[in-house]
C-alpha cells in the first residue's frame, strides 16, 4: 500500500500541468539538468563578451560596465542582462531539478552518489555569482565585498583583518584582480569540473536541451533583457554605506542576514544546511535490491545490456571462460540500480526459449529471475476470467497496478518497464490474452531514467531486441502512469477494451467467412 | 489540445518564468539602512603590550645558557588582550575584549565591527586597554561628530602615533 505523500503529489500535479502545457518530450521539469547547461552556455558566451569590454581595474571597472549599459545597450546591455538573468535561471532550474529528485525520492539508495557530488555545486555556481556581482563594483558590488570579507575573517583560516581591505586608502587592485580570477576562470573550471563528478555515475546523460525549450526560454529571457535592462546601482563610494539595495535573491540572500546575526552565526546556518542536503541519502537511507548476475553460458558478450545500463554499472571485457565469443559482460555491484533493464535488453531472455526447461539467461536478477517471470505470467494470464482477456504490464515505481481489480484483467509488475523482454508481450497474446497494455513511469520521467523509452524503442523495432514483426500490434497498447494518474488509466483500459471486443468481434467474422468459404470450396 | 491553445498555455508559463527571475533578481528590495541612519566601523588592528615587562638577564645566568641563546634581555612573548568601548552619547555601543592569536599569544589583534546609528550629532567617546599591567584605558578619545545619512565613520588606531583616527 503506498502512503499519500503531499510533496510527491504537488510535484506531480505541476509536471502534469506542465505536460498539458507542453506535452511529455518537452516538459521542463524533464529537462532540467540540460536547462541549466543551456543557461550556461548563455552565461558562457555573454560572459566572453562582456569580458572583451571589461576593465578589470578598481578604477575602471564601473565605468566599463556603464559604457556596456548605456551606450551599447542594443548588444552589449543586452548580453550583461542575458548573462545576469541566464544566471538566475540556473539557480531555478537548479532548485527545481534538486525539488524533483527530492519528490519522487530519488537521491537515496543507488543514487546517493549524484545527489551527494550535486551539493558543492551548488556552491560552486552560487559563489560564482557571487564574484560576478562583486566585478560591478557599483554600491551592491561593495556591499557584497565588504561582507564577505567579514565572513572571510569569522574563519579560523585566515589571519588578519580582510575586510579592513576596503576602508578608505587600504583598498588596491590586488584583491579585485583576484575576484577577477576567481570569476572568469578559477570558477568556471572548478563548477565543469564538478560537473562531469555529478553525472559520472550515469550513462546516456543528456547535456542538450532539446532545441524546443532551448528556443523558448532563450526568447523569454531576451524579452526579459529587453524589457528590464540589467543595471548597476550607484559607484562604489568607500566614504558611504549602501543603504538601499536591490539584492538578487537567488545568489545573495546570505548576505541580508548579516545585518541580525553574526557572522559566525551565518556560517554555522549555511554548513549546517549543506552537511544536512548532504546527509539526506542516508536519512533514512534506502536498499538497493540484489545486483544483476551475469550467466556467462548465455551471454555471447553482444554488449547490448552494457549499452542500455542507465547508470553505467555494466562494463564489456576479453572473455574468461573457454567460449568462443570475444567479450563478455561484467556488473559492478556497487553501481548497479537493480532496475532490470539488463534483463529485458537480454536477446537470451526470449521466453519462448527453454520451453520445458528452466530459463536461464545472460543477465538475470536474482530476486526475480526471468524463468519465474515467466512461469508468474503463465499464472496471471491463466487466472483471467472473462470474455475479453488484459494482461497489464506495470513497473514498481509508477501507479501501482495492483489496485485494478477488475474481471478480465490481469496484473503483472515488474522493477521497471525496461525490464520487460519484447517477447514476454508476444508470449502473453500467443497464450490466451486479447491484449496486452503496457504502462509504468510517465514518458520521459522513468524511475530508472530509460526504462520506458528503450522498451518503446524495442517495440517500435528500434532497439534489440525487438518485438517480432508477426507479435500483432493491434493489440498492444502503451499507456504510461504515474501515482495520480489512476482515472486516466482506468479510463484507457476501458477504451482499450472496447477495441480489442472489435478487434474480437472482426476476426470471429472473417474466421466465419473464411470458414464459410472453405465449406464452399 | 489544439496546438494554439498549447502555444497560449506555453506563453502563460515562459512568463511565469520571465515573472520570478526577473523578480526576485532585484526584488524585495533591501533595506540595509533607515533612511536616516549612518554607520560606524570599529577597525583596529594592534599588537598589546606584552604581558610581562622584558628583564635584564644578570651576566652569572648568562653565562649558564648555551652561547646560542646568550641575549641580554628576556623577553615573554605572550601579549595583552585589547579591551575596547566605544560610547556614543553616554550609551556603551560596541565593548569587546579580544585576546592575542597565536600559538604563545604573542601576535596583534584585529576588530572590525560595524554598528547602524541614527545620523546627526553624537558625542563620541574611545577607551582602549592594551596592557595587564595598567588598570583603566591606556588610551581615550572624545570627540563630537556629525553625521549625514549613510555616511560610514571609520575609526582606527594609529599605533606607531598611539592615537584614534576618525574619517
Ligand atoms: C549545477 C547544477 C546542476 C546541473 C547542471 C545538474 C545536472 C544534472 C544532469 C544533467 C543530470 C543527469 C540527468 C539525467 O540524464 O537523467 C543530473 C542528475 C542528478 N542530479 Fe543534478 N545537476 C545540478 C545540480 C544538482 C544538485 C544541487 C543536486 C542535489 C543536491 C542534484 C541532484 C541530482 C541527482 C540526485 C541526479 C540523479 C538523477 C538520476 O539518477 O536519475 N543535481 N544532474
Amino acid at each position: 500500500m503506498k502512503t499519500f505523500n503531499p510533496i510527491k503529489r504537488g510535484y506531480l500535479a505541476l509536471e502534469e500541468w506542465l505536460n498539458i502545457s507542453f506535452g511529455g518530450e518537452l516538459n521542463p521539469l524533464y529537462h532540467l539538468g540540460t536547462l541549466t547547461f543551456f543557461f550556461f552556455w548563455i552565461v558562457l558566451i555573454s560572459g566572453i563578451y562582456l569580458f572583451i569590454f571589461f576593465d578589470t581595474s578598481l578604477s575602471g571597472a564601473y565605468n566599463s560596465v556603464e559604457y556596456l549599459t548605456n551606450e551599447q545597450w542594443y548588444l552589449g546591455g543586452v548580453m550583461r542582462s542575458l548573462h545576469r538573468y541566464a544566471s538566475d535561471a540556473a539557480i531555478l532550474t537548479i532548485l527545481l531539478h534538486m525539488f524533483r529528485e527530492f519528490a519522487l525520492d530519488r537521491y537515496r539508495g543507488f543514487r546517493w552518489f549524484s545527489w551527494l557530488t550535486g551539493v558543492p555545486t551548488l556552491w560552486f555556481v552560487v559563489t560564482l555569482g557571487i564574484t560576478g556581482y562583486w566585478l560591478v563594483w557599483d554600491e551592491l558590488g561593495l556591499y557584497v565585498a565588504v561582507l564577505s570579507a567579514q565572513l572571510m575573517d569569522a574563519l579560523p583560516i585566515v589571519s588578519g583583518s580582510m575586510a579592513r581591505n576596503f576602508l578608505e586608502g587600504q583598498l588596491t587592485d590586488r584583491f579585485f584582480t583576484l575576484m577577477g580570477f576567481l570569476h572568469l576562470l578559477g570558477q568556471p573550471v572548478l563548477l565543469i569540473f564538478a560537473l562531469w563528478i555529478h553525472v559520472k555515475r550515469l550513462s546516456h546523460v543528456e547535456i542538450s536541451a532539446p532545441r524546443g525549450l532551448a528556443l523558448g526560454s532563450f526568447i523569454a529571457l531576451m524579452a526579459l533583457s529587453l524589457y528590464m535592462p540589467a543595471e548597476s546601482h550607484a559607484p562604489a563610494d568607500l566614504g558611504k554605506v549602501p543603504a538601499t539595495l536591490n539584492i538578487d535573491w537567488f545568489y545573495l540572500n546570505i548576505y541580508p542576514l548579516l545585518d541580525h546575526w553574526s557572522a559566525g552565526n551565518v556560517w554555522i546556518l549555511s554548513i549546517g544546511v549543506t552537511m544536512f542536503l548532504m546527509i539526506m541519502p542516508w536519512l533514512p537511507p534506502k536498499k538497493t535490491g540484489h545486483a544483476a548476475v551475469v550467466h556467462l553460458d548465455e551471454c555471447n558478450g553482444c554488449g547490448q545490456c552494457a549499452d542500455d545500463c542507465p547508470f553505467d554499472a555494466i562494463t564489456m571485457r576479453q572473455r574468461t571462460d573457454e567460449a568462443r565469443w570475444e567479450y563478455e559482460v561484467v556488473v559492478d555491484d556497487k553501481l548497479c540500480a537493480a532496475c532490470g533493464i539488463c534483463v529485458g535488453s537480454c536477446h537470451s531472455s526470449n521466453i519462448f526459449r527453454y520451453k520445458n526447461k528452466t530459463l536461464d539467461t545472460g543477465i538475470d536478477m536474482p530476486q526475480f529471475p526471468v524463468d519465474e517471470v515467466r512461469q508468474k505470467t503463465a499464472e496471471v494470464i491463466s487466472g483471467i476470467e472473462g470474455d475479453t482477456k488484459i494482461l497489464i504490464l506495470g513497473c514498481d515505481h509508477a501507479y501501482d497496478v495492483k489496485q485494478i481489480n477488475e474481471p478480465g484483467i490481469g496484473i503483472m509488475t515488474l522493477f521497471c518497464s525496461g525490464m520487460t523482454p519484447p517477447s514476454l508481450v508476444e508470449y502473453a497474446l500467443k497464450n490466451g490474452v486479447d491484449g496486452v497494455l503496457l504502462t509504468g513511469c510517465r514518458n520521459g520521467d522513468c524511475f530508472y531514467r530509460y526504462g520506458n523509452i528503450w522498451m518503446d524503442k524495442r517495440l517500435d523495432g528500434d532497439r534489440k531486441p525487438v518485438l517480432r514483426e508477426r507479435a500483432d500490434k493491434s493489440r498492444i497498447e502503451v499507456f504510461r502512469a504515474a501515482e495520480t494518474d489512476g482515472k486516466k488509466l482506468t479510463q484507457k483500459i476501458d477504451e482499450f477494451k472496447q477495441h480489442l471486443i472489435l478487434l474480437n468481434k472482426e476476426d470471429a467474422a472473417t474466421t466465419a467467412d473464411n470458414g464459410t468459404d472453405g465449406g464452399a470450396s | 489540445m489544439t496546438s494554439a491553445l498549447r502555444v497560449i498555455l506555453q506563453i502563460i508559463n515562459y512568463t511565469i518564468f520571465m515573472f520570478l527571475v526577473g523578480y526576485f533578481s532585484i526584488y524585495p528590495q533591501f533595506k540595509h539602512l533607515e533612511d536616516d541612519q549612518a554607520m560606524i566601523t570599529l577597525a583596529i588592528s594592534h599588537a598589546g603590550e606584552r604581558r610581562e615587562e622584558c628583564r635584564k638577564i644578570p651576566p652569572e645566568e648568562l653565562a649558564k645558557l648555551p652561547p646560542n641563546m646568550r641575549t641580554p634581555m628576556d623577553c615573554p612573548r605572550e601579549r595583552s588582550p585589547i579591551v575596547v568601548e566605544l560610547t556614543l552619547d553616554g550609551k556603551v555601543v560596541i565593548s569587546d575584549n579580544v585576546e592575542p592569536p597565536g600559538l604563545y599569544a604573542d601576535q596583534g589583534i584585529d576588530i572590525f565591527q560595524s554598528i547602524k546609528i541614527p545620523a546627526g550629532k553624537h558625542l563620541l567617546s574611545l577607551k582602549m586597554n592594551d596592557s595587564v599591567r595598567v588598570e583603566g584605558p591606556t588610551f581615550t578619545h572624545k570627540q563630537d561628530i556629525n553625521l549625514e545619512p549613510a555616511q560610514l565613520l571609520v575609526i582606527q588606531f594609529d599605533s606607531e602615533n598611539g592615537k584614534f583616527t576618525l574619517n
